[in-house]
């Protein structure tokens, strides 16, 4: 197969993306759900301003409103647990 | 959309969806769901996806042990998978206090037919062999305890209820109910009016607004819980852990992320969805302290949703007193996700039939104005 992956993580095609978008998973957090595009190592720094092109030039909607929709979660790169916890005592 | 519907359902989380369908399925095909957003917009979507039946209130374990019959067959049923995994959940206790109310629990979860048990610690290492047992002072597993993918379930219980005649209107918000002769007749929209013969609040943490806004006060109140996935890593266990004694819950998805949470007792009631680093700090340090190896993962995200919280900490279900066609579904306090499916089934036999089966007689709005027991088990 020589189709493009949109996101790498999680590997998720430009089909199925097309294909989601024409079911109706016509916002960034409904394609995230449907898709995990977003969802992976890379919380979606790589994936989502492709996606978020995609939608809009499928949907006609401007992509500044298209980016709009996505919500922001911490923390910003995967945080490794052992620097976390690294401020507290260990037992 | 529709300008009349037989049934109108406000909100589109596993409760809202699991009765369209199952309404759909059993004939009753006039349904028009309402959401505010798009499905699982609110705690379905943010929840832990932990499907138990090991509870201390009899209604509740009967709800769950109906609901864990209806997932068993759910992925063939809808014909979606949605990722159902059957490995059990390991309750941990801490103190001579929790193993006790623990025994108790056991004694009448097996005498309703449940396959619970008292575990000893070091048969914890047989279930979780990277767990330290140090930690706990006993446990008991449920092995047809389980987990599913909540984004899955909504979406299969929608296509089935789409195919079936459901009308779905997402980012459409319920601005208003008319009352007229004790009872809803209308659904005002930010889309327009609805006529509707039956009005189903499923709105989770919402349900107050939306409850009052036909004059009905209920007792519930939002309250945040936090929740956390880590990388996703080789498959380690299939059970749900969860403790008596913090609050904490985890387990690992069919993706292979841990994905878990903890109850924070200072936490206060409010719509509130920020995610804080006390929780991230107070999560981390419970996990490592039960499984240490967990130590080495990377945290890849976290985020919130909102319990629904009542005075019991069970669900409000069934007809309004004043108004017998306004349907409760909401106050689930954190276990909606586990009891959908059977309490669709109930909420049907009401609408349908207007059966009124014992659970949704005893889980009726009209309960809270006499003395309240509440569940023990308030875990993930």
């Amino acid at each position: 197969m020589n189709e493009p992956i949109v996101c790498r993580c999680e590997e998720v095609t430009l089909s199925q993306i097309i294909q989601a978008i024409e079911e109706g998973y016509d916002t960034l957090e409904e394609l995230k759900r449907h898709l995990r595009v977003g969802m992976g190592p890379c919380q979606g720094r790589t994936c989502l301003p492709l996606v978020a092109r995609i939608l809009a030039e499928k949907t006609g909607r401007p992509l500044s409103e298209v980016m709009e929709e996505i919500s922001v979660r911490p923390p910003l790169a995967p945080a490794p647990i052992a620097l976390l916890l690294g401020g507290e005592d260990e037992d | 959309m529709r300008t009349s519907a037989d049934v109108v359902i406000i909100g589109a989380g596993v409760t809202g969806a699991a009765l369209a369908y199952t309404l759909a399925k059993r004939g009753v095909r006039d349904v028009l769901l309402l959401e505010r957003r798009f499905p699982c917009a609110g705690a379905t979507g943010r929840c832990g996806g932990g499907i138990r039946q090991q509870f201390t209130s009899e209604s509740n374990i009967r709800l769950a042990m109906g609901s864990v019959r209806i997932y068993e067959g759910l992925s063939e049923e809808l014909d979606y998978d949605i990722e159902y995994v059957q490995g059990g959940y390991l309750v941990l206790a801490e103190t001579e206090e929790e193993v006790a109310l623990q025994r108790e629990a056991v004694a009448l979860q097996n005498e309703l037919g449940l396959p619970s048990r008292a575990l000893a610690p070091e048969e914890v290492w047989e279930i979780v062999p990277l767990f330290d047992i140090r930690t706990i002072a006993g446990a008991t597993f449920c092995p047809t305890d389980g987990h599913a993918n909540p984004f899955r379930v909504v979406e299969g219980y929608l296509r089935g209820a789409k195919r079936l005649g459901v009308e779905l209107q997402k980012f459409t918000e319920v601005t208003d109910l008319i009352v007229r002769g004790g009872k809803v007749t209308e659904v005002v929209t930010s889309r327009g009016r609805v006529a509707a013969g039956l009005v189903v609040n499923a709105a989770g943490a919402w349900s107050k607004r939306i409850a009052a806004m036909a004059g009905v006060e209920l007792p519930s109140r939002p309250v945040r819980h936090e929740i956390l996935a880590t990388e996703p890593i080789q498959p380690i266990t299939d059970v749900m852990v969860i403790s008596l004694h913090t609050g904490i819950y985890f387990s690992q998805t069919a993706h292979g992320q841990i994905v878990g949470g903890i109850g924070d007792p200072a936490e206060r009631p409010g719509y509130n969805i920020r995610s804080s680093l006390r929780f991230l700090l107070r999560f981390l340090r419970e996990l490592v302290r039960h499984i240490p190896a967990l130590g080495q993962l990377t945290v890849l995200r976290q985020w919130a949703g909102l319990y629904d919280v009542t005075p019991d900490a069970q669900p409000i279900l069934g007809p309004t007193p004043g108004l017998a066609n306004f349907i409760q579904a909401n106050g689930y306090s954190g276990h909606g996700f586990m009891i959908a499916p059977k309490v669709a089934e109930l909420l049907a036999d009401y609408i349908e039939r207007g059966e009124v089966s014992e659970d949704l007689a005893r889980l009726s709005l009209s309960r809270f104005e006499g003395e309240v027991r509440e569940e023990a088990f308030v875990v993930g």
